[in-house]
């Protein structure tokens, strides 16, 4: 188990990591949830012992390791970029940490087999790293990590070099390779549907802080608050600020560039809404919970103008202006829209999300 | 801006080949239409960096013609050819500012400096950077510096074609739609006829009018998004497009059925096959639904993607993947069935359609 407890890290006055506290599990996989320059590398050298903390401590099954370098913690680490040693074979490369750590011959031979038969490299362990496809390089790098039985293995965007086709192979088999395991994992990433199809937990993280910590899918469905939200959805989830009178909430819609007359549109409340403080809120709404057709007899509708439509093989994203906002709609299948249409888009109410003026989840929202 | 004519093209990078897999590229032949967006798509090592080489004039083919305009400029070096091409990563001046940068190309070729202005502005405009014309090239982040890039090869409007060599890959993941958008945005006002290399679907898809996609040396389907989507030309274009891609069943055909197992399955039509071809069924993971009737299937794990489940399984012994809407219930005893229109039948992994 490792637990960070109020653990900081502040560089020539610049705090990257908020004091942080965050307990990860024996044999469970974390992912670390954020865009670029969010602190998700920053906690992985904290969490490898690269990096002191300024403020807190850092325990391993109970004991303080705050301050212990990584050469005396057992920890692997795996990188975007794939390394491997370019002289050796990819059995040499898989077999390095165990005969550094002075392991006898057959004991490597069997764990260097066994784990290329995971990765699916032993029809490829007499190659040189360099005659390999990225995918097979960085299943080498990985490999690699694995047979080291580390207590901790820590991967830093891994599959973020990799054509996508790659990675969504890789993201089909790591949970399984993770599970067979029993290390605790830590993934960082900068994808949303990465971490879904990753599972496990997720650790959302935004200016150095982590927002929220839990399931996976209940992170998804559940943000605690609107910059959860927004670090998990890709495309971006959909908002609007509105006031909530009675039984309808309010939505002034701006022309573009905030010009010309306001047009107020009303919206009915939704029953998990119902208990939600009149008032002025921020309302949210997925992609997917917009549509181009009546998801359900009566659903309200909204005005927009379309722009580019984002096709990305078994979906579609349309972009569109509602009012002087970006929203983007997400369709299955190909949709190619043409720009500058005045059209129709369905609110699929029964999944719209609320939050306050301070940011945070109002009421049980069901994303 | 010109038609481009690929006649009876081949190139292999080794002296005499003998053999169809001694080539890069396999025979490639097809007419591309003045002011189209065409996407080369496909994995590394498929040709189409070979073809785009070819068109740019890097590379002379070991056999056949390329015409702009019905003019053969096989043998013209890239300079003649009268081509813009946009590279994988920016190439700026940083010294310039971001004005000069984009008359570069202009200068260059000693367009008088009001035509100059003219260009400039009407690039600016459109890249969103007016407010930076007069800034050095130096400080820009990397996608402002190739948006520049990308500016440098729309700014001449006599160019025969621009060519992009995977424009956005330097791109952060977060602004690759912003570029994306505009790009096709460009070629509708534009009018160019654009050809773009990318290994990635969404690029493609998104960005051209026709996507050609390559494998092992060939071209295996020039079409729309939806044609590459709902008729795949070839099993690899199925598997290509999409996630997850289609799934693939051996099948054995008899008259207007396709056996998978011991299972038969209507498929409305008598597909033609010559004797001893292998043939299989395609079907995407949308257009499969998990019932209470059908094939009994069994599942191995239910991704929830949040906006979808991604059903893993097997079906008659074979890997599957069925996408199913948000929310939706799967049965206990699940069984599988095929919707009429996503099913496709492939003779040696080639589509044969009803109309074959």
């Amino acid at each position: 188990m490792l637990e960070f407890i109020n653990v900081s890290k502040v560089v020539s006055g610049q705090t990257h990591i908020h004091p942080t506290n965050l307990v990860l599990e024996r044999g469970t996989l974390n992912v670390l949830l954020g865009p670029t320059l969010s602190g998700k590398t920053s906690l992985l050298r904290l969490m490898a012992g690269l990096d002191k903390p300024t403020s807190g401590s850092v325990r391993f099954n109970g004991e303080n390791v705050t301050g212990l370098p990584v050469q005396r913690r057992n920890v692997a680490m795996v990188y975007q970029q794939f390394i491997n040693y370019p002289s050796m074979t990819v059995y040499e490369n898989i077999a390095s940490p165990l005969r550094v750590a002075g392991e006898s011959a057959d004991v490597i031979d069997r764990e260097v087999k066994k784990v290329a038969d995971l990765m699916r490299l032993s029809p490829l362990l007499d190659r040189l790293p360099l005659s390999l496809s990225g995918g097979q390089q960085q299943r080498t790098a990985l490999a690699r990590a694995i047979v080291k039985k580390a207590s901790l293995v820590l991967l830093d965007e891994p599959l973020a070099n990799l054509d996508y086709k790659l990675r969504e192979e890789m993201r089909e088999e790591l949970p399984k390779i993770f599970a067979a395991s029993g290390s605790i994992f830590v993934y960082a990433t900068t994808e949303p549907s990465e971490a879904l199809l990753l599972g496990g937990n997720t650790a959302t993280l935004h200016q150095g802080r982590v927002s929220q910590f839990g399931k996976t899918v209940s992170v998804y469905r559940n943000p605690r608050d609107l910059i959860t939200a927004r670090t998990f959805s890709d495309p971006p989830i959909n908002t609007h600020t509105a006031v909530k009178e009675g039984k309808n909430f309010v939505l002034l819609e701006k022309e573009a560039g905030g010009k010309g007359k306001a047009t107020k549109i009303t919206l009915p409340v939704p029953a998990h809404l119902a208990t939600v403080a009149d008032g002025p809120v921020t309302l949210g709404v997925q992609p997917h919970h917009l549509s181009l057709e009546e998801p359900y007899a009566k659903a309200p509708s909204l005005k927009v103008k379309t722009q580019v439509s984002e096709i990305a093989g078994s979906e579609s994203f349309v972009h569109v202006l509602f009012g002087d906002k970006r929203w983007v709609i997400l369709e299955h299948g190909v949709r190619n829209i043409d720009p500058d249409l005045d059209i129709d888009v369905y609110l699929d109410t029964r999944h719209l999300m609320a939050f306050g003026s301070d940011g945070m989840t109002l009421a049980g929202t069901a994303g | 801006m010109a038609r481009i004519n690929l006649d009876h093209i081949r190139h292999a990078y080794g002296i005499r080949p003998t053999s169809p897999n001694d080539y890069a590229l396999r025979e490639v032949h097809h007419e591309w239409a003045d002011g189209g967006a065409y996407a080369l798509l496909g994995p590394s090592g498929c040709g189409k960096t070979t073809l785009l080489n070819i068109i740019s004039g890097i590379v002379r083919p070991s056999e056949g013609h390329i015409l702009f305009d019905g003019k053969d400029v096989t043998h013209l070096p890239t300079e003649e050819r009268n081509i813009a091409q946009v590279f994988q990563f920016p190439v700026v001046y940083d010294t310039m500012t971001v004005y000069d940068n984009l008359a570069f190309p202009l200068r260059n070729r000693n367009v008088p400096e009001d035509l100059v202005a003219t260009r400039v502005k009407h690039i600016l405009e459109m890249l969103e950077l007016t407010d930076r014309a007069d800034k050095k090239a130096r400080g820009l982040t990397a996608d402002q510096k190739q948006k520049i890039s990308l500016g440098r090869g729309l700014v001449r409007s006599d160019v025969n074609a621009i060519l992009f060599d995977e424009p956005l890959t330097v791109i952060d993941p977060h602004l690759k739609w912003v570029l994306r958008s505009q790009l096709k945005q460009l070629h509708r006002h534009s009018k160019f006829t654009m050809v773009y290399v990318t290994h990635d679907q969404t690029e493609a898809l998104t960005f051209a009018d026709k996507v050609v996609v390559m494998y092992d040396g060939q071209i295996v389907q020039i079409g729309t998004p939806a044609e590459l989507f709902e008729k795949p030309k070839h099993t690899f274009v199925g598997y290509f497009i999409g996630s997850p891609g289609m799934n693939v069943f051996p099948v054995e055909i008899a008259g207007k059925k396709a056996r998978i197992g011991n299972v038969s399955v209507d498929i409305g039509f008598a597909p033609k096959i010559s004797k001893g071809q292998k043939t299989e069924l395609g079907i995407r993971p949308e257009f499969m639904d998990i019932t209470r009737k059908g094939m009994p299937m069994t599942i191995r794990k239910v991704e929830d993607i949040g906006r979808q489940k991604i059903v893993r399984g097997e079906l008659a012994g074979q890997a599957v993947s069925i996408v199913m809407k948000e929310g939706s219930d799967i049965p206990a005893d699940p069984h599988v069935s095929f919707r009429d229109e996503g099913i496709n039948i492939y003779a040696d992994s080639w589509r044969v359609g009803q109309e074959d």
